[in-house]
């Protein structure tokens, strides 16, 4: 296998974390709707936090895309 | 260390070009479009606050609302965060988010540079952050701040274990902290530049779907660059009040 494939594959690889952050922000969004839902005032406080936690989670997948990146381009 | 990327590539964008080359014995100081873009942010943050609040009305209008809002908006973040302990951080915390969000939105204007988007500048940040952090824990508390890494309840004989953990944790703040706003920002722009890579390719005909998902991905930037600059800022409060408070 020549290095470019090898690249290739390895980027592609890098990116399976992907699936973790798709399933941990659906968590997130699902547990802030059901929480809305129970309790409409609480929106106020808990939209933040949600916010905060999406961030978090979205950079994870950031990491995974950098490794990918850099696998690629260097 | 790689070449630097041809032209035509996504990642041309984050080029460093010396503007006013400076070389002192062998450090390479030059003034550089990066160094160009955070004196621009600068300029415009402080034109941005002066300006808007000139004319001091009881009631705003709407560029006084602006600065009046962004400066509410960081005091309720540090008042939320760290309590009233944390009002003399206050300067530091409102100039750290206002240089990251300007950094973060200047980027989004076609043709210019995001200085945010290099982890030489975001790792300078979280640095003088934990650094000033830890000094701050250490100011307050003394040697008592080391029971920072000590966690409460927890049986002796797991200590010799939970203590080189929570040193490593306390260690990887300012890695993840700069590498979260400077992937953020590099990987959003380089998709960006990629779609707009799919219109050439795809031409008049089938050019606009990835021109649409452009203009959506361009919305998406701006929630991102100031999602990232609230993370960085919030973040900065927790750590702070981690310091402050010992648990």
């Amino acid at each position: 296998m020549d290095l470019q494939s090898a690249k290739m594959i390895g980027a592609g690889l890098a990116v399976i974390g992907l699936g973790g952050v798709g399933a941990g922000i659906g968590s997130i969004f699902a547990s802030l709707i059901s929480s809305i839902a129970r309790n409409p005032s609480a929106r106020a406080q808990v939209f933040p936090m949600s916010m905060l936690g999406f961030a978090l989670v979205e950079a994870v997948a950031l990491y995974a895309l950098l490794i990918a990146f850099l696998i690629l381009f260097t | 260390m790689a070449a630097a990327p041809p032209e035509d590539s996504p990642l041309h964008q984050f080029v460093i070009q010396p503007l006013v080359p400076i070389h002192v014995g062998n450090a390479d100081l030059s003034f550089t479009n990066s160094s160009l873009f955070m004196v621009v942010a600068i300029t415009l943050v402080t034109l941005f606050l002066t300006l808007g609040m000139r004319r001091q009305n009881l009631v705003p209008g709407r560029w006084q609302s602006m600065a009046e809002m962004s400066y509410e908006f960081v005091a309720g973040m540090v008042r939320d965060n760290v309590g009233s302990a944390g009002r003399k951080y206050f300067p530091f915390v409102f100039t750290l988010f206002m240089f990251v969000l300007f950094g973060n939105l200047l980027g989004l204007l076609p043709y210019s540079f995001t200085f945010t988007s290099h982890i030489a500048v975001t790792a300078a940040l979280a640095v003088t952050v934990i650094v000033g952090v830890t000094l701050v824990g250490i100011a307050t508390h003394g040697l008592h701040f080391f029971s920072f890494f000590v966690p409460k309840g927890v049986p002796v004989a797991l200590l010799p274990l939970m203590i080189p953990i929570e040193v490593i944790s306390y260690l990887s703040r300012p890695v993840s902290l700069s590498i979260r706003l400077f992937a953020n920002m590099m990987a959003g722009h380089t998709m960006l530049k990629v779609f707009a890579g799919f219109v050439v390719l795809l031409g008049f005909l089938g050019g606009w779907a990835p021109l649409a998902m452009d203009v959506a991905l361009t919305a998406f930037e701006l929630l991102v660059a100031f999602l990232q600059a609230y993370v960085f800022t919030v973040l900065t409060c927790i750590y702070l009040n981690d310091a402050i408070h010992l648990h």
